[in-house]
């Protein structure tokens, strides 16, 4: 199955403060909306992000064709462990998860 | 009705002027603009200072000091100087007083000032006035007491004061993104849902329409909801653009805490007016049964020294994994041996740039590189033990040997010395809203007549 990324429009994500990090998927129409949505579980970011399931906050909205996920910050933003400052790269492994 | 001007999404990222221009020609009743935010991480609130540049500040400032002037309304600024300390206030203050004797202005300057005493914070956690965000850290008063800065977020009603003094210009230190849209409108009556959800959505200036960089933006709030028109000629708002901007740096795209209630945007309604301009109406404004302000606070985390070396090699390329844990663990002997540290007193990182810095064990790509960057990171108590240990990492960045067996290899720094203080790192560790009797009880007003 083809990689999210290669489907939807855009993968972006940012820090949502700097305790919380917040992944949007601009599908870019019903069909890969459809196609994401029900192709990507929680369950799987989850695994993918190395998150809880249950911390995650998700969003599927069908009026944008966006589905968001937000999530507490593995580490705090700026930590001597923080790799990434301004959240920017979560994206990428989202968008690099094939749809099931 | 009541229309705020939004220059851009923050003071030091620029303006279009022309579409500025435009803008005062429709005679808005305040200009607000954003000074800051905590994106750039935890260094600026610890330092107490700005992340932009003071000459792009100044040269912005000044265009909007006089594009007030013209209109004939106030100008104001949230979140000076990136974290909004009472110094980063007193460094803009500065910075006006130029631009108004250069401009030969006088002018009427309120500053708000957000910043908190730490040991007034650490007795109201034991009161039970602060409370815990989601996902924030466990504190106690030392955390607090630690603190470098500590801020309070000021919403509508502290710049609503601060209007009210008659300031032409208002220098607020830590503020919502969105108070210093939202005051004016809330004051004046119009919707309270619409007032706080226009502020939001203009909260980045023109980042909620196409062209997003060309910044400018006027909204217009009224009994009813409110109205988007990006100002630039290029700039088009549609109602997928306006409703996308809830999604941006928010972790509920429904839902917006602000002090003193929250927005819900779950109802509202987005209509194109013309192919530029979007009306929204439906949003509501839920009042809390307590008034509480979040805080922000940075402590020193350690200090740093980095060192970067690249590897070209593609033996070495191809093992840099084996190779860096082999490093970590005979550089912790030999600091161990030579300063009588021991793993809890210090932090070691080599992180691969080019297989997996950015994501860490997140990353899943297996494609071997021309190149590795090696970063090392040493965090200590202090800068001195911080640069030793760095000093005692330097050889084996230089020439340690994936095997006994072969000879010595050499590797390439592009600095001398390889060792680079970085001072002190900071980190954020308040994530939490002190509830306050008075919107003004946390915050100081003052009037200064320029």
């Amino acid at each position: 199955m083809p990689e999210i990324g290669k489907v939807a429009r855009k993968v972006r994500s940012k820090n949502a403060g700097p305790f919380w990090l917040t992944i949007d998927i601009f599908c870019g129409d019903p069909k890969a909306f459809a196609q994401i949505s029900q192709g990507l579980s929680t369950d799987r970011v989850a695994t993918a992000l190395e998150a809880d399931a249950s911390t995650i906050k998700r969003f599927d909205i069908a009026q944008l064709n966006v589905i968001k996920i937000s999530l507490p910050r593995p580490v705090v933003q700026g930590h001597a462990s923080d790799r990434d400052m301004h959240g920017a790269a979560w994206a990428s492994v989202i968008a690099e998860l094939e749809i099931n | 009705m009541t229309r705020i001007l939004i220059p851009s999404g923050a003071l030091g990222l620029d303006y279009d002027k022309a579409a500025l221009a435009r803008g005062v020609a429709m005679k808005p009743d305040l200009i607000a603009i954003d000074g800051g935010s905590t994106d750039s991480g935890p260094s600026y609130l610890g330092r107490g200072v700005s992340k932009y540049a003071r000459s792009s500040t100044k040269k912005e400032w000044k265009g909007l000091i006089e594009a007030a002037r013209a209109a004939g309304c106030p100008l104001v600024i949230g979140t000076a100087g990136t974290c909004g300390t009472d110094s980063t206030v007193d460094w803009l203050l500065d910075i006006t007083r130029e631009c108004l004797a250069e401009l030969g202005h006088s002018a009427r300057i309120a500053t708000l000032k957000c910043e908190q005493d730490a040991d007034v914070i650490a007795a109201a956690l034991d009161t039970g006035r602060l409370s815990p965000l989601p996902a924030a850290p466990e504190i106690d008063a030392q955390t607090i007491t630690g603190c470098e800065h500590i801020v309070a977020l000021a919403g509508a009603e502290q710049i609503m004061a601060a209007l009210e003094t008659g300031a032409d210009i208002v220098i607020a230190g830590r503020t919502t993104d969105t108070a210093i849209i939202a005051a004016l409108p809330l004051d004046r009556g119009d919707h309270a849902g619409g007032a706080w959800h226009g502020a939001k959505i203009g909260e980045c200036g023109a980042l909620c329409a196409s062209n997003p960089q060309s910044g400018v933006l006027m909204v217009e709030f009224d009994a009813k909801g409110f109205t988007v028109n990006p100002l630039a000629e290029t700039a088009k708002a549609t109602p997928e653009t306006v409703f996308a901007h809830m999604l941006y740096e928010n972790s509920d795209p429904f839902v917006l805490h602000e002090p003193g209630g929250y927005l819900d945007v779950t109802n509202a309604e987005y209509q194109a007016l013309d192919d530029t301009r979007v009306r929204v109406e439906g949003s509501a404004w839920h009042v809390a049964d307590t008034y509480a302000v979040k805080l922000e606070g940075a402590r020193i985390a350690g200090y740093q020294t980095v060192l970067m070396a690249t590897v070209r090699d593609r033996h070495y390329v191809a093992n840099a994994q084996a190779w860096v844990d082999d490093i970590l663990v005979k550089h912790a002997a030999k600091v161990a041996d030579r300063m009588g540290l021991q793993a809890e007193d210090y932090s070691v990182e080599l992180r691969l740039v080019g297989m997996d810095s950015t994501l860490g064990t997140l990353e899943q790509g297996d494609v071997t590189p021309n190149e590795a960057g090696v970063l090392c990171i040493v965090t200590a108590a202090d800068q001195q033990t911080a640069n030793e240990i760095g000093k005692l990492m330097n050889p084996y960045l230089l020439h340690h040997p994936l095997t006994r067996e072969e000879e010595q290899p050499t590797f390439s720094f592009p600095f001398s010395p390889a060792e680079i203080d970085r001072g002190a790192a900071y980190e954020f560790c308040l994530h939490h809203v002190l509830r306050l009797d008075d919107p003004m009880d946390a915050f100081r007003l003052g009037v200064i007549d320029a």
